[in-house]
Protein backbone atom coordinates (compact mmCIF):
# COMPACT_ATOMS: atom_id res chain seq x y z
CA UNK A 1 0.00 0.00 0.00
CA UNK A 2 2.78 2.47 0.20
CA UNK A 3 2.77 3.41 -3.25
CA UNK A 4 -0.95 4.82 -2.83
CA UNK A 5 -0.34 8.61 -3.02
CA UNK A 6 -3.83 9.72 -2.14
CA UNK A 7 -3.89 7.17 1.05
CA UNK A 8 -0.65 8.26 1.79
CA UNK A 9 -1.51 12.01 2.40
CA UNK A 10 -5.11 11.79 3.41
CA UNK A 11 -3.82 9.32 6.30
CA UNK A 12 -0.71 11.84 6.85
CA UNK A 13 -3.54 14.98 6.78
CA UNK A 14 -5.50 12.59 9.35
CA UNK A 15 -3.32 10.84 12.04
CA UNK A 16 -2.64 14.65 13.75
CA UNK A 17 -6.55 15.25 14.24
CA UNK A 18 -7.36 11.60 15.40
CA UNK A 19 -4.53 11.62 18.05
CA UNK A 20 -5.39 15.56 19.06
CA UNK A 21 -8.83 13.95 19.53
CA UNK A 22 -7.99 11.01 21.62
CA UNK A 23 -6.74 13.49 23.87
CA UNK A 24 -9.58 15.92 23.72
CA UNK A 25 -11.83 12.72 24.32
CA UNK A 26 -9.92 12.21 27.22
CA UNK A 27 -9.57 15.28 29.02
CA UNK A 28 -12.99 16.25 28.49
CA UNK A 29 -14.33 13.34 29.73
CA UNK A 30 -15.12 15.08 33.12
CA UNK A 31 -17.84 17.10 30.45
CA UNK A 32 -18.88 15.29 27.91
CA UNK A 33 -19.02 11.85 26.77
CA UNK A 34 -15.58 10.17 26.58
CA UNK A 35 -12.91 8.68 28.82
CA UNK A 36 -9.57 6.76 29.56
CA UNK A 37 -11.19 3.71 27.25
CA UNK A 38 -12.36 5.66 24.72
CA UNK A 39 -9.44 8.01 24.18
CA UNK A 40 -7.25 4.93 24.52
CA UNK A 41 -9.02 3.29 21.35
CA UNK A 42 -8.76 6.22 19.41
CA UNK A 43 -5.58 6.81 19.98
CA UNK A 44 -4.50 3.46 18.90
CA UNK A 45 -6.22 4.11 15.87
CA UNK A 46 -4.22 6.37 15.01
CA UNK A 47 -0.94 4.19 15.51
CA UNK A 48 -2.72 1.46 13.04
CA UNK A 49 -3.65 3.64 10.28
CA UNK A 50 -0.26 4.74 9.86
CA UNK A 51 0.64 1.05 10.23
CA UNK A 52 -1.79 -0.15 7.68
CA UNK A 53 -0.70 2.93 5.28
CA UNK A 54 2.88 3.22 5.81
CA UNK A 55 3.68 -0.28 6.69
CA UNK A 56 4.45 -2.13 10.05
CA UNK A 57 8.38 -1.42 9.77
CA UNK A 58 7.60 1.80 10.12
CA UNK A 59 5.17 2.00 12.81
CA UNK A 60 7.24 0.15 15.11
CA UNK A 61 10.21 2.50 14.53
CA UNK A 62 7.80 5.05 15.42
CA UNK A 63 6.61 3.50 18.06
CA UNK A 64 8.28 0.74 19.38
CA UNK A 65 6.70 -2.24 20.13
CA UNK A 66 8.42 -3.24 23.39
CA UNK A 67 7.03 0.60 24.63
CA UNK A 68 3.44 -0.66 23.92
CA UNK A 69 3.47 -3.87 25.45
CA UNK A 70 4.67 -1.12 28.49
CA UNK A 71 2.55 0.65 28.43
CA UNK A 72 -0.23 -1.71 28.69
CA UNK A 73 1.13 -2.77 31.64
CA UNK A 74 2.42 0.75 33.19
CA UNK A 75 -1.01 1.57 32.83
CA UNK A 76 -2.98 -0.74 35.77
CA UNK A 77 -0.04 0.09 37.79
CA UNK A 78 -1.02 3.89 37.23
CA UNK A 79 -4.21 2.89 37.78
CA UNK A 80 -3.05 0.85 41.07
CA UNK A 81 -0.80 3.00 42.40
CA UNK A 82 -3.45 6.15 42.75
CA UNK A 83 -5.42 3.29 44.96
CA UNK A 84 -2.09 2.33 46.84
CA UNK A 85 -1.31 6.14 47.70
CA UNK A 86 -4.61 6.94 48.92
CA UNK A 87 -4.36 3.66 51.23
CA UNK A 88 -0.83 5.05 52.46
CA UNK A 89 -2.35 8.44 52.93
CA UNK A 90 -4.80 7.38 55.13
CA UNK A 91 -7.64 6.37 53.02
CA UNK A 92 -9.53 3.06 51.71
CA UNK A 93 -7.97 2.03 48.62
CA UNK A 94 -9.00 3.88 45.67
CA UNK A 95 -10.37 7.13 48.05
CA UNK A 96 -9.50 9.54 46.37
CA UNK A 97 -10.52 12.33 48.63
CA UNK A 98 -7.44 12.07 50.84
CA UNK A 99 -5.16 12.94 48.16
CA UNK A 100 -4.80 16.74 48.79
CA UNK A 101 -6.36 19.40 51.35
CA UNK A 102 -9.93 19.79 49.05
CA UNK A 103 -11.82 16.54 49.34
CA UNK A 104 -13.84 17.88 45.55
CA UNK A 105 -10.58 19.09 43.87
CA UNK A 106 -8.95 15.21 45.19
CA UNK A 107 -11.63 13.94 43.10
CA UNK A 108 -10.52 15.42 40.46
CA UNK A 109 -7.26 14.48 40.55
CA UNK A 110 -7.79 11.16 41.41
CA UNK A 111 -10.41 10.46 38.34
CA UNK A 112 -7.79 12.52 36.04
CA UNK A 113 -4.81 10.45 37.36
CA UNK A 114 -6.97 6.71 36.82
CA UNK A 115 -8.53 7.90 33.48
CA UNK A 116 -4.74 8.31 32.47
CA UNK A 117 -3.89 4.64 33.47
CA UNK A 118 -6.68 3.69 31.20
CA UNK A 119 -5.52 5.73 28.87
CA UNK A 120 -2.26 4.48 28.77
CA UNK A 121 -3.09 0.37 29.54
CA UNK A 122 -5.99 0.74 26.92
CA UNK A 123 -3.83 2.18 23.98
CA UNK A 124 -0.66 -0.15 24.84
CA UNK A 125 -2.90 -3.16 24.67
CA UNK A 126 -4.30 -1.98 21.40
CA UNK A 127 -1.76 -1.35 19.69
CA UNK A 128 -0.12 -4.64 21.32
CA UNK A 129 -2.76 -6.69 19.45
CA UNK A 130 -2.70 -4.81 16.49
CA UNK A 131 0.91 -5.86 16.23
CA UNK A 132 0.82 -8.95 16.98
CA UNK A 133 -2.04 -9.81 14.81
CA UNK A 134 -0.08 -8.05 11.59
CA UNK A 135 3.28 -9.29 12.74
CA UNK A 136 2.72 -13.07 12.17
CA UNK A 137 2.58 -14.31 8.62
CA UNK A 138 -0.04 -16.41 7.02
CA UNK A 139 0.57 -20.37 7.84
CA UNK A 140 0.26 -22.38 4.94
CA UNK B 1 -41.20 9.35 16.62
CA UNK B 2 -37.93 7.39 18.98
CA UNK B 3 -39.99 4.42 18.62
CA UNK B 4 -40.18 4.57 14.96
CA UNK B 5 -36.08 5.20 15.30
CA UNK B 6 -35.56 2.46 17.41
CA UNK B 7 -37.91 0.33 15.46
CA UNK B 8 -36.02 0.83 12.05
CA UNK B 9 -32.60 0.46 13.82
CA UNK B 10 -33.80 -2.98 15.07
CA UNK B 11 -34.76 -4.05 12.28
CA UNK B 12 -31.71 -3.01 10.36
CA UNK B 13 -29.73 -4.85 13.27
CA UNK B 14 -32.02 -8.62 12.10
CA UNK B 15 -31.43 -7.63 8.76
CA UNK B 16 -27.40 -7.22 9.31
CA UNK B 17 -27.56 -10.04 11.53
CA UNK B 18 -29.44 -12.63 8.71
CA UNK B 19 -27.05 -11.11 5.95
CA UNK B 20 -24.02 -12.11 8.62
CA UNK B 21 -25.03 -15.31 8.83
CA UNK B 22 -26.23 -15.71 4.94
CA UNK B 23 -22.86 -14.38 3.18
CA UNK B 24 -19.65 -16.92 3.10
CA UNK B 25 -16.94 -14.47 2.31
CA UNK B 26 -15.63 -13.38 5.78
CA UNK B 27 -14.41 -9.90 4.88
CA UNK B 28 -17.88 -9.11 4.46
CA UNK B 29 -19.18 -10.79 7.53
CA UNK B 30 -16.49 -8.46 8.99
CA UNK B 31 -17.29 -5.05 7.14
CA UNK B 32 -21.20 -6.36 8.32
CA UNK B 33 -20.21 -6.85 12.04
CA UNK B 34 -18.74 -3.05 11.59
CA UNK B 35 -22.56 -1.86 10.35
CA UNK B 36 -23.62 -3.93 13.40
CA UNK B 37 -21.52 -2.32 15.92
CA UNK B 38 -22.70 0.93 14.08
CA UNK B 39 -26.39 -0.06 14.49
CA UNK B 40 -26.16 -1.03 18.14
CA UNK B 41 -24.25 2.89 19.09
CA UNK B 42 -27.01 4.45 17.26
CA UNK B 43 -29.54 2.46 19.44
CA UNK B 44 -27.55 3.64 22.75
CA UNK B 45 -27.54 6.99 21.20
CA UNK B 46 -31.38 6.94 20.88
CA UNK B 47 -30.98 6.09 24.43
CA UNK B 48 -29.30 8.85 25.48
CA UNK B 49 -26.16 6.13 26.78
CA UNK B 50 -23.83 8.58 24.35
CA UNK B 51 -20.65 7.06 26.26
CA UNK B 52 -21.53 3.63 25.34
CA UNK B 53 -22.25 4.79 22.41
CA UNK B 54 -18.80 6.48 21.59
CA UNK B 55 -17.19 3.06 23.22
CA UNK B 56 -19.29 0.63 20.67
CA UNK B 57 -18.20 2.94 17.81
CA UNK B 58 -14.14 2.96 18.68
CA UNK B 59 -14.23 -0.03 20.17
CA UNK B 60 -17.04 -2.33 18.13
CA UNK B 61 -16.65 -1.07 14.78
CA UNK B 62 -12.83 0.19 14.80
CA UNK B 63 -10.39 -1.72 16.17
CA UNK B 64 -12.31 -5.25 16.26
CA UNK B 65 -12.81 -5.10 12.46
CA UNK B 66 -9.02 -4.02 11.96
CA UNK B 67 -8.16 -7.14 14.67
CA UNK B 68 -10.76 -9.17 12.94
CA UNK B 69 -9.48 -8.52 9.00
CA UNK B 70 -5.82 -9.12 10.59
CA UNK B 71 -6.67 -12.74 11.56
CA UNK B 72 -8.78 -13.44 8.23
CA UNK B 73 -5.35 -11.93 6.36
CA UNK B 74 -3.64 -15.02 8.49
CA UNK B 75 -6.68 -17.99 8.40
CA UNK B 76 -8.05 -16.96 4.64
CA UNK B 77 -11.50 -15.18 3.80
CA UNK B 78 -13.78 -18.13 2.63
CA UNK B 79 -15.80 -19.92 5.18
CA UNK B 80 -16.11 -23.56 4.97
CA UNK B 81 -18.82 -25.23 4.64
CA UNK B 82 -20.18 -28.05 6.84
CA UNK B 83 -22.82 -30.27 6.18
CA UNK B 84 -24.25 -30.65 9.40
CA UNK B 85 -28.18 -30.06 9.66
CA UNK B 86 -29.42 -26.38 11.04
CA UNK B 87 -32.30 -28.35 12.84
CA UNK B 88 -31.14 -28.69 16.42
CA UNK B 89 -29.49 -25.31 16.66
CA UNK B 90 -32.45 -23.42 15.25
CA UNK B 91 -34.38 -25.61 18.08
CA UNK B 92 -32.20 -24.94 21.14
CA UNK B 93 -32.01 -20.97 19.83
CA UNK B 94 -35.74 -21.06 19.59
CA UNK B 95 -36.40 -22.76 22.87
CA UNK B 96 -33.61 -20.31 24.71
CA UNK B 97 -35.12 -17.26 22.89
CA UNK B 98 -38.40 -18.38 24.21
CA UNK B 99 -37.57 -18.60 27.94
CA UNK B 100 -35.84 -15.27 27.92
CA UNK B 101 -39.12 -13.74 26.33
CA UNK B 102 -41.15 -15.43 28.81
CA UNK B 103 -38.67 -14.41 31.68
CA UNK B 104 -39.37 -10.86 30.38
CA UNK B 105 -43.04 -10.87 31.64
CA UNK B 106 -41.30 -11.20 35.21
CA UNK B 107 -39.20 -7.89 34.78
CA UNK B 108 -40.88 -4.52 36.18
CA UNK B 109 -42.41 -2.05 33.39
CA UNK B 110 -39.26 -0.56 31.16
CA UNK B 111 -38.58 3.02 31.97
CA UNK B 112 -40.37 3.49 35.45
CA UNK B 113 -38.77 5.53 37.58
CA UNK B 114 -39.87 3.64 40.90
CA UNK B 115 -38.46 0.13 39.43
CA UNK B 116 -35.56 -1.25 41.96
CA UNK B 117 -32.88 -0.40 39.56
CA UNK B 118 -33.33 3.24 39.75
CA UNK B 119 -34.23 3.12 44.05
CA UNK B 120 -30.97 1.83 44.99
CA UNK B 121 -27.71 3.83 44.05
CA UNK B 122 -28.70 5.60 41.09
CA UNK B 123 -30.21 8.44 43.42
CA UNK B 124 -27.27 9.00 45.41
CA UNK B 125 -25.12 9.10 42.15
CA UNK B 126 -27.25 11.34 40.65
CA UNK B 127 -27.41 13.59 43.38
CA UNK B 128 -23.49 13.10 43.41
CA UNK B 129 -24.00 12.62 47.34
CA UNK B 130 -23.34 9.29 48.45
CA UNK B 131 -22.87 8.97 52.39
CA UNK B 132 -20.10 7.43 53.49
CA UNK B 133 -19.65 3.77 55.75
CA UNK B 134 -18.67 5.34 58.94
CA UNK B 135 -22.05 7.10 59.61
CA UNK B 136 -20.73 10.11 60.41
CA UNK B 137 -22.43 12.26 58.09
CA UNK B 138 -20.00 12.55 55.87
CA UNK B 139 -20.36 12.07 52.10
CA UNK B 140 -18.67 11.64 48.94
CA UNK B 141 -19.51 14.23 46.57
CA UNK B 142 -17.34 14.84 43.41
CA UNK B 143 -18.31 17.74 41.47
CA UNK B 144 -17.92 16.76 37.68
CA UNK B 145 -20.52 17.30 34.87
CA UNK B 146 -20.64 14.15 32.97
CA UNK B 147 -21.95 11.61 35.80
CA UNK B 148 -20.54 8.54 33.90
CA UNK B 149 -17.39 9.76 34.58
CA UNK B 150 -18.00 10.26 38.17
CA UNK B 151 -19.58 6.86 38.37
CA UNK B 152 -17.23 4.78 36.63
CA UNK B 153 -13.51 6.75 37.84
CA UNK B 154 -14.72 7.47 41.49
CA UNK B 155 -17.92 5.42 42.59
CA UNK B 156 -17.39 2.58 40.97
CA UNK B 157 -13.40 3.00 40.55
CA UNK B 158 -12.86 -0.77 41.50
CA UNK B 159 -14.82 -2.38 39.01
CA UNK B 160 -13.39 0.27 36.24
CA UNK B 161 -9.68 -1.14 37.86
CA UNK B 162 -10.78 -4.83 37.32
CA UNK B 163 -11.74 -4.10 33.43
CA UNK B 164 -8.30 -2.39 33.05
CA UNK B 165 -6.58 -5.73 34.17
CA UNK B 166 -8.76 -7.56 32.33
CA UNK B 167 -7.79 -5.43 28.91
CA UNK B 168 -4.33 -6.20 30.12
CA UNK B 169 -4.22 -9.56 30.93
CA UNK B 170 -5.92 -10.02 27.01
CA UNK B 171 -2.67 -8.54 26.62
CA UNK B 172 -0.75 -10.70 27.79
CA UNK B 173 -2.65 -13.96 26.70
CA UNK B 174 -2.30 -12.71 23.00
CA UNK B 175 1.53 -12.02 23.90
CA UNK B 176 2.25 -15.74 25.28
CA UNK B 177 0.06 -17.46 22.61
CA UNK B 178 1.83 -15.66 19.38
CA UNK B 179 5.44 -15.84 21.22
CA UNK B 180 5.33 -19.38 21.92
CA UNK B 181 4.07 -19.91 18.54
CA UNK B 182 6.12 -17.82 16.63
CA UNK B 183 9.25 -19.26 18.65
CA UNK B 184 8.29 -22.81 17.48
CA UNK B 185 7.92 -21.86 13.92
CA UNK B 186 10.94 -20.27 14.04
CA UNK B 187 12.72 -23.15 15.10
CA UNK B 188 11.48 -25.82 12.34
CA UNK B 189 11.54 -23.25 9.79
CA UNK B 190 14.40 -21.17 9.86
CA UNK B 191 15.03 -19.79 6.40
CA UNK B 192 11.41 -19.36 5.38
CA UNK B 193 10.72 -16.22 2.91
CA UNK B 194 8.54 -13.68 4.43
CA UNK B 195 5.23 -13.88 2.87
CA UNK B 196 3.92 -10.02 2.94
CA UNK B 197 6.19 -7.38 2.90
CA UNK B 198 5.26 -5.62 6.00
CA UNK B 199 4.94 -9.10 7.55
CA UNK B 200 8.47 -10.12 8.28
CA UNK B 201 8.95 -9.14 11.99
CA UNK B 202 11.95 -11.50 13.34
CA UNK B 203 11.95 -13.01 9.63
CA UNK B 204 16.14 -14.14 10.02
Amino acid sequence: MRDQIILRIAAKLLIPPILLFALYVQFHGDYGPGGGFQAGVIFAAGVILYALVFGLERAKAAVPAAAVAWCGTLGVLIFAGVGVAAMLMGGNFLDYGVLLHDPSHAQHIGILLVELGVLVTVFGVMVTLFYGFAGRRRSG
Amino acid sequence: MESVVDLVLLVLLAVTALAVLHVRNLVAVVMLMGVYSFLSAALFVVLDAVDVAFTEVAVGAGVSTILALGTLALVGARQKRHGKSPLLPLVIVLVTGGMLVYGTYDLPRWGQPDNPIHQHVAPEYLADHVPLAGGDGGALEVHIPNIVTTVLASYRGYDTLGETTVVFAAMVGVLLLFAGAGAGRRRRDPGAPTGRDEGGEGAP
